[in-house]
């Protein structure tokens, strides 16, 4: 089959693989009909997660036909034929995590828990096409993918939505979602989302249907100001004003009672001196996580606000304003997105209109040229906001 | 050589006893044991992986038996490695899970069989004795040990360093499994 690959820092490449095989009893084999480049798969390709190796299959937003099960699969949780949307975090549903519902954290399928273990003290799930320290799973940037423990996560689409106005339940709808059900949004919260890429669009229209008052999207990409405001937001461009001054400006003084990082790792900065020394840290290995977007968060938001952070972190960072989320009784959320507890009540919202998520596909590309994919993706080039493949 | 792990595993005590009291499962998550086998009410049959491919066999007995509490055993005879082992159950605070807490003592010798055995074991020997109760916890909670296209071999993950991409595996690669 066709699949898309990790060919070392900075270089994707489509190629032929082997398909894949059934491996373990309550494996499926997904015959892949869409899936997406994500803004975490730049942080594979720009080489910030370690335990990539030459030749892993990429991607973590797909769904498709099921056309294989493993004998262990319960016929009546899915069957050959059946058409899914595959969850990102690979989970068991039988451990301890799993029945508190934090499926990104399953204890059980990791097969590489160890390494998990040694940098972040305790293992973390298997992730689909995310690096060996989650797991060495094969994505689903191909024409196929073997799902494991099919008979927990896969979604089981009956209706006739399309596969754009669904594909997303499997990472950044149910990841911008969580980014606002974790603010405790009441009806008088003004919430600011920094970042409005993918994820940050959809935790704003998250926080809009969740019931805040007001929802602020903070970006510098003038294009993507210009969706979040399409949809309702109220845009504030980092690199044209002071962040904080404007955010004071828009809530009376009293700073968004709710913040949102959507950005994560790779963050940028309107102060060049702050952005270097970052990147600079970064370079030599000193942090390997750039925490701009975090720390204005935590800055900016009102005293006893809440931080909830999407973007993904990995490793150490630095100058983490502990004072001020002390002092000033912040409460921070954080985690990978446990997708499988939102994906129903998610396509419940979509079902209704509540929710429109192909609002924000700007590029519909086959598999081959998932390289020009990523490209226009990383670079921003001709406004691109989110690929779609089509294998 | 004195090794200590535990892990929590979400099933009741009786039936996590029941598991590793069949010894015959053990070989299932423990990554260098090749096959247990009863010879007696008490007493069992063990061989192993050792270093240079070469077998280790020894046999052992059970010495304390405390159904859904304890299991403690000792290799018999003139082992090449003297060895004893102890398991015990405990209900975990969350009134559905076990606690499991194991203590392995290898008598190891010196010279160069000894070193040769210290090297099998690696630089972090308890290593090995964590993804053991990882995989015994995948066994029991879920029904096998998990495996991915980086890690398709199960029990044998841990040699495999760096690993084959996560990418799907050929037929051949397949059907030459894990010996190689």
């Amino acid at each position: 089959m066709r699949a898309n690959t990790w060919a070392g820092r900075n270089k994707v490449e489509v190629r032929d693989v082997p398909d894949p095989k059934i491996l373990n009893k309550r494996d499926a084999i997904v015959r892949i009909t869409s899936t997406a480049i994500c803004g975490s798969d730049l942080h594979l390709v720009d080489g910030y997660v370690p335990t990539m190796q030459e030749g892993d299959v990429l991607g973590h937003e797909f769904m498709g036909e099921v056309v294989e099960v493993g004998p262990g699969v319960d016929p009546d949780r899915l069957r050959i034929g059946d058409r899914v949307v595959v969850p990102f975090p690979i989970a068991c549903g039988a451990c301890g995590a799993c029945a508190a519902e934090l499926y990104s954290c399953c204890e059980n399928s990791n097969p590489n828990a160890g390494i998990a273990e040694r940098m972040f003290g305790h293992p973390v799930a298997g992730l689909f096409g995310y690096s060996h320290l989650t797991g060495g799973f094969a994505g689903g940037q191909a024409q196929y993918a073997r799902v494991p423990f099919a008979d927990v996560g896969p979604l089981k689409i009956e209706s006739d939505l399309t596969d754009e106005q669904v594909l997303f339940l499997s990472d950044i709808l149910p990841t911008g979602y969580m980014g606002a059900e974790m603010c405790d949004i009441q009806s008088s919260d003004v919430v600011a989302v920094w970042g409005a890429g993918p994820v940050g669009q959809f935790a704003m229209d998250s926080a809009r249907v969740l019931g805040a008052a007001k929802v602020i999207a903070i970006d510098k990409e003038p294009y993507r100001l210009q969706m979040a405001e399409q949809a309702g937001h109220t845009p504030v461009n980092f690199e044209e004003v002071d962040v904080r001054s404007r955010l004071l400006e828009l809530t009376g003084g009293r700073g968004p009672d709710k913040c949102i990082d959507a950005v994560g790792l790779e963050a940028t900065h309107g102060s060049a001196h702050i952005a270097a020394y970052d990147r600079l840290k970064q370079a030599v290995r000193l942090e390997t996580d750039r925490p701009h977007a975090l720390r204005q968060a935590i800055l900016s938001c009102r005293s006893g606000g809440v931080v909830s952070v999407i973007g993904v972190y990995g490793g150490l960072l630095d100058k983490f304003p502990a004072g001020a989320w002390m002092n000033r009784s912040l409460t921070l959320r954080t985690g990978q997105c446990h997708v499988q507890r939102y994906m129903k009540p998610l396509l419940g919202r979509i079902e209704r209109g509540e929710l429109d998520p192909t609002r924000i596909i700007t590029h519909r590309l086959p598999l081959d040229e998932a390289a020009r994919g990523f490209e226009l993706f990383k670079n921003k080039q001709d406004n691109c906001e989110k690929v779609v493949l089509k294998p | 050589m004195e090794l200590t792990a535990t892990t929590t595993i979400r099933k009741p005590v009786p039936e996590v006893y029941a598991f590793w009291r069949h010894l015959e499962n053990l070989p299932t998550f423990m990554a260098h044991l090749e096959e247990v086998r009863t010879t007696g009410d008490r007493t069992s049959h063990w061989v192993a992986g050792g270093p240079f491919g070469q077998n280790v066999e020894w046999d052992a007995e059970i010495v304390v038996e405390t159904p859904d509490e304890k299991i403690v055993w000792r290799s018999i005879a003139d082992a090449d490695v003297p060895n004893t082992g102890t398991i015990r159950f405990m209900p975990a605070p969350d009134g559905v899970s076990t606690e499991v807490h194991v203590v392995l003592v290898y008598d190891i010798p010196g010279g160069v069989v000894g070193k040769a055995i210290a090297k099998y074991f690696g630089e972090e020997p308890h290593q090995q004795l964590d993804d053991d109760l990882r995989r015994l916890k995948q066994v029991v909670e879920t029904g096998e040990v998990v495996r991915s296209d980086g890690a398709p071999w199960g029990k044998r993950a841990r040699k495999e360093f760096p690993q084959r991409p996560a990418q799907p595996l050929s037929d051949s690669e397949l059907v030459k499994g894990a010996d190689e």
